[in-house]
């Protein structure tokens, strides 16, 4: 089986792998480095369980090759170290399972990073791609908004 | 006061979750692992004529390829009726045919694709009353030779696999007293759980013998034990791990991808197999929800008393049974909803077609059974001309009446239900009326639903829970339940930091489950975490309790009467300045000359539900579950009388919960289930052609609720407490979903003036309903 070396940038480090041609990003993160927090849901786009940032873009890893995402900044839920929303999620409860959490955490993320401003459309807009089976999204709602509204708050001082 | 209980405490799993550490089967690093990969069957039913393998194994990689075949063990929790692999014929779509174990997934894939299966293709049957025929297919000829537990009835030369009657009172007579009676059917297709994380399991036999799985699994003490009986293996030989689960809903309890993944390690020589099941393989091929056809009459008195009720319901088990047989049980016990109704007939069915099997799922039969039940309720009162929330008061079961297995009932084993409503009402402000004009299009109706729930599970499933000491005063906890999602394992803690008024940061919960060393959990299922796996709880923080005393009153030369246990001290319980801390016993005491006494404090606690019995096969007497979670539901809607779509504004709970441990905890588990009652009611179910071919096993077309469907959540509990739960607590994790379906289709026929009985309620369904009747004649 034919083998290439790429170049990942992941959370800060760069690491240096061999991967088939056809091996999603998906794959690579979890089987041949470990990074598990992103997670198989569907893997074809429909859910949004294996949401990570590529160039500050939310992206579906199981949608996109790996050999695409080689020498981009890819940044997993293991890469944010405490990050506002993590906190919120802890303080709302906003996971049960937690299966869906790694996905939704790095794509409310990017949203809060892209759109500090972000109204309940655009919320809706964006987090509609990602699919929870356990809460009934409330909790999940309520801890975007606490960190875009504090957000806005430290930022009008 | 409280210490602990009734405070929302932040869960125990939190930080693992929102960081990505959480490690749940799938996650395991798989570089010494095959893979499986598994050939499904593309026929609803068919004969198999050929399975033909010789182009698999050019793949490179491939290790084994495995076929089903007749030496093989049948399988099933009730009824053994269900081959591993199909040999010889595949009864459903998505059935297992081969698996193929290989290095790498890709190979296996590779050649499970390349294996050629010839089919010649039988009749499908699709429902239940199509099953039921009398010159319907039979999906099992030889259902009577199968081996079975004793409290199940499969119908020889029939396709039922399960009959329960009840049998109260006299209902003909009922029906000839009454000045109203009602007849309807309802139905609803099969389903999926959909839990986000897909079916996985890691097998592998050691050199000892000892056989090891990790699994997405909800019940891994019945792994052990089934495996153990089906392949002959001591059961001590047995290891399964159950690290966190992505969300069972009843899904994760049976047993599927385990015998696969045992026969396929078996053929490997014991090596790690992996077998982690697609999105499309989880919905059709791993069991899902069953489905039901129900026929509801109901007689009554002109003011409202219900006088009978005479219910067929016919659950469409598929084409194995699994949980069906005690789905069909455990809907026939509560077969009338919260009502007390002196005369009822019940025939409750389990029916075999060619549908994808069923399992158990959240609510196990109460969603279903009410969304039929509650649906005849409103229509009841419409011909009665009264309000539905009267004519449910009006009936209401209270305490000093009985269930229709005729279980008694008091105060303690079933909640208050006119206070339920009583609170609804209050908060739908139902006396502003039920439809509320909007516009010219648009109107906003308000439907309801009544609910109760008792759990039907073995007459002696246990519980156990061990406390074992550190050091430093603090405790680990160890209990079988599995973290499926619903902060179970955060509710002991909390429950130890009550009896031991200590600071929870202390208690630490062993999250994973390992059937070796953690105290067994009959299955994690049935709403009934908090109270089994909590009295043994109770139980064992006593037994600590006391052993803490033992030592502390040689210590302090005193009776072990005389002292408390509390705020990390054992003291003299009138003078609480005489203490020892329990840091400094919890591992024994030494006496300043050297002397020892003690050892590590382990509690032990065990609980096994009391009383239950199997039902009698002629009337339906006995008692299958501890007590009865009451609940009272609504949903506001906007509704648009042109083209029939529907915003769902509001959704309503009103539970008595008997205790509520941790309210955060609580709402969500009522909300996320209020979400999945109304995403089944709305939009889920499996689309079949009519050759039986599921049309959409894949979330874009199966239709999940996301951000942005979910209603403003309203709810609610009542505190009546069950004397048996731990703090007076009562199983709400069913509760929030059950009343869903009910209200939901009760407010849209109200709103599209025509009876909606089937489900799911999508605009296009109210559209054809409308077409056909053509009646406007609903007030
Ligand atoms: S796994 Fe990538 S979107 Fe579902
Ligand atoms: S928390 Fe379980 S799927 Fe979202």
């Amino acid at each position: 089986m034919v083998k290439n070396e790429v170049t990942l940038h992941v959370n800060g480090e760069t690491r240096s792998l061999y991967i088939r041609n056809a091996e999603t990003l998906l794959y690579t993160l979890r089987e041949k480095l470990g990074l598990t927090g992103a997670k198989p849901g569907c893997l074809n786009g429909d859910c949004g369980a294996c949401t990570v940032e590529v160039n500050g873009a939310a992206i579906k890893s199981c949608i996109m090759l790996t050999i695409e995402a080689a020498n981009q900044q890819i940044t997993t839920v293991e890469g944010l170290q405490d990050a506002p929303i993590q906190t919120q999620f802890v303080e709302k409860f906003a996971f049960q399972c937690g299966y869906c959490t790694p996905g939704f955490i790095m794509n409310c993320n990017t949203l809060i990073e892209k759109y500090p401003e972000a109204n309940e459309t655009v919320i809706k807009k964006w987090l509609e791609s990602n699919i929870c089976r356990c809460t009934g999204y409330k909790e999940i709602e309520d801890a975007v908004k606490a960190v875009l509204t504090s957000n806005q708050a430290d930022s009008s001082v | 006061m409280s210490w602990s209980i009734g405070k929302n405490i932040i869960r125990k799993d939190a930080v693992e979750k929102v960081t990505g550490t959480a490690k749940y089967t799938a996650d395991a690093p798989t570089s010494n692992m095959y893979h499986v990969k598994l050939v499904i069957s593309q026929h609803a039913h068919a004969k198999l004529k050929a399975v033909n393998v010789a182009r698999a194994w050019d793949v490179s990689g491939v290790r084994a390829i495995l076929l089903g075949q007749s030496s093989l063990p049948l399988t099933g929790d009730e009824v053994k009726d269900r081959p591993i692999l199909a040999f010889d014929r595949v009864r459903y779509f998505g059935e297992p045919i081969a698996a193929v174990v290989a290095d790498e997934p890709f190979q296996a894939k590779k050649a499970a694709e390349l294996i050629e299966v010839i089919y010649e293709p039988l009749p499908v049957v699709q429902s239940p009353k199509e099953a039921l025929q009398r010159d319907a297919v039979l999906l099992h000829e030889n259902l009577a030779s199968y081996d079975k537990v004793q409290y199940v009835y499969p119908e020889k030369g029939s396709n039922v696999a399960n009959r329960v009657k009840i049998r109260k009172g006299t209902i003909e007579q009922a029906l000839l007293e009454s000045d109203v009676v009602i007849e309807e059917n309802f139905s609803l297709s099969p389903s999926d759980h959909t839990a986000m994380e897909t079916r996985c399991v890691i097998a592998e036999v050691k050199q000892d013998g000892f056989v090891h799985f990790t699994s997405t699994t909800q019940a891994p003490y019945r792994i052990k034990e089934q495996m153990s009986n089906y392949f002959n293996i001591d059961e001590g030989k047995i290891i399964v791990n159950a690290p966190y689960v992505g969300g069972g809903f009843g899904g994760k309890v049976a047993l599927h991808l385990e015998l696969i993944a045992y026969l396929a390690t078996v053929a490997v020589g014991g090596k790690q197999v992996k077998l982690h099941y697609t999105r499309e393989e989880d919905m059709v091929t791993a069991p899902g929800r069953i489905g039901l056809e129900a026929t509801i009459k109901l007689a009554a008195t002109k003011d409202g008393k219900i006088t009978g009720a005479k219910l067929l319901y016919l659950f469409d088990t598929g084409a194995y049974s699994d949980k069906g047989t005690m789905i069909s049980k455990a809907a026939a016990a509560t077969c009338t909803g919260p009502y007390q109704i002196d005369n009822i007939w019940c025939d409750s069915l389990a029916v075999y077609t060619n549908h994808p099997y069923a399992t158990a799922y959240r609510g196990f039969s109460h969603s279903e059974l009410l969304f039929a039940f509650e649906r005849a309720m409103d229509i009841l009162a419409r011909k009665l001309g009264m309000d539905p929330l009267e004519l449910r008061k009006k009936n209401a079961i209270l305490p000093g009446q009985t269930t229709p297995t005729q279980v008694p009932l008091n105060s303690s084993t079933v909640g208050d239900l006119p206070r339920c409503i009583n609170k609804l009402k209050e908060l739908m402000n139902w006396q502003e009326g039920t439809v509320i004009p909007i516009d010219d299009e648009k109107v906003r109706v308000k439907g309801i639903s009544c609910s109760w729930k008792t759990s039907t599970i073995g007459p002696s499933a246990s519980s156990g829970v061990a406390l074992l000491f550190n050091p430093d005063g603090s405790i680990n906890v160890l209990s079988g339940i599995v973290e499926i999602g619903m902060g179970a394992k955060t509710i002991l803690a909390q429950l130890l930091a009550e009896k031991l008024k200590m600071d929870i940061q202390k208690i630490h919960v062993h999250m994973e489950v390992n059937t070796q060393t953690t105290p067994e959990h009959y299955k994690t299922a049935a709403s009934r975490g908090t109270l089994m796996a909590g009295r043994a709880l109770v139980k064992a923080a006593d037994d600590a309790i006391r052993q803490l005393k033992q030592i502390a009153a040689q210590v302090l030369i005193c009776s072990p009467d005389d002292l408390d246990v509390g705020y990390e001290k054992v003291y003299v319980r009138e003078e609480p300045d005489a203490f020892v801390e329990v840091k400094d016993i919890c591992y024994g005491y030494k006496y300043p000359n050297g002397y020892a006494i003690g050892g590590q404090i382990i509690g032990k606690g065990t609980y096994t539900l009391r009383h239950l019995t199997n039902l009698d096969r002629h009337t339906g007497i006995g008692k299958t579950g501890p007590e009865y979670t009451i609940g009272a539901q609504g949903v506001e809607v906007e509704f648009n009388t042109k083209d029939f779509t529907y915003k769902i504004l509001k959704a309503y709970s009103v539970i008595d919960a008997g205790k509520v441990l941790n309210p955060q905890t609580a709402i969500g588990q009522i909300m996320g289930g209020m979400s999945m009652g109304l995403n089944h009611a709305s939009s889920e179910t499996f689309v079949f052609n009519d050759e039986g071919i599921v049309q959409n096993p894949r979330f874009r077309t199966y239709g999940p609720f996301r951000y942005g469907n979910h209603p403003d959540y309203i709810v609610h509990f009542l505190e009546n407490p069950h004397i048996d739960g731990p703090f007076g607590a009562r199983g709400v994790g069913e509760s929030g979903l059950i009343g869903m379906p009910a209200a939901l289709a009760n407010s849209l026929s109200v709103a599209s003036r025509v009876e909606l009985n089937r489900l799911p309620l999508t605009p296009e369904f109210i559209w054809h309903e409308k077409k056909a009747g053509n009646n406007d004649d609903l007030v």
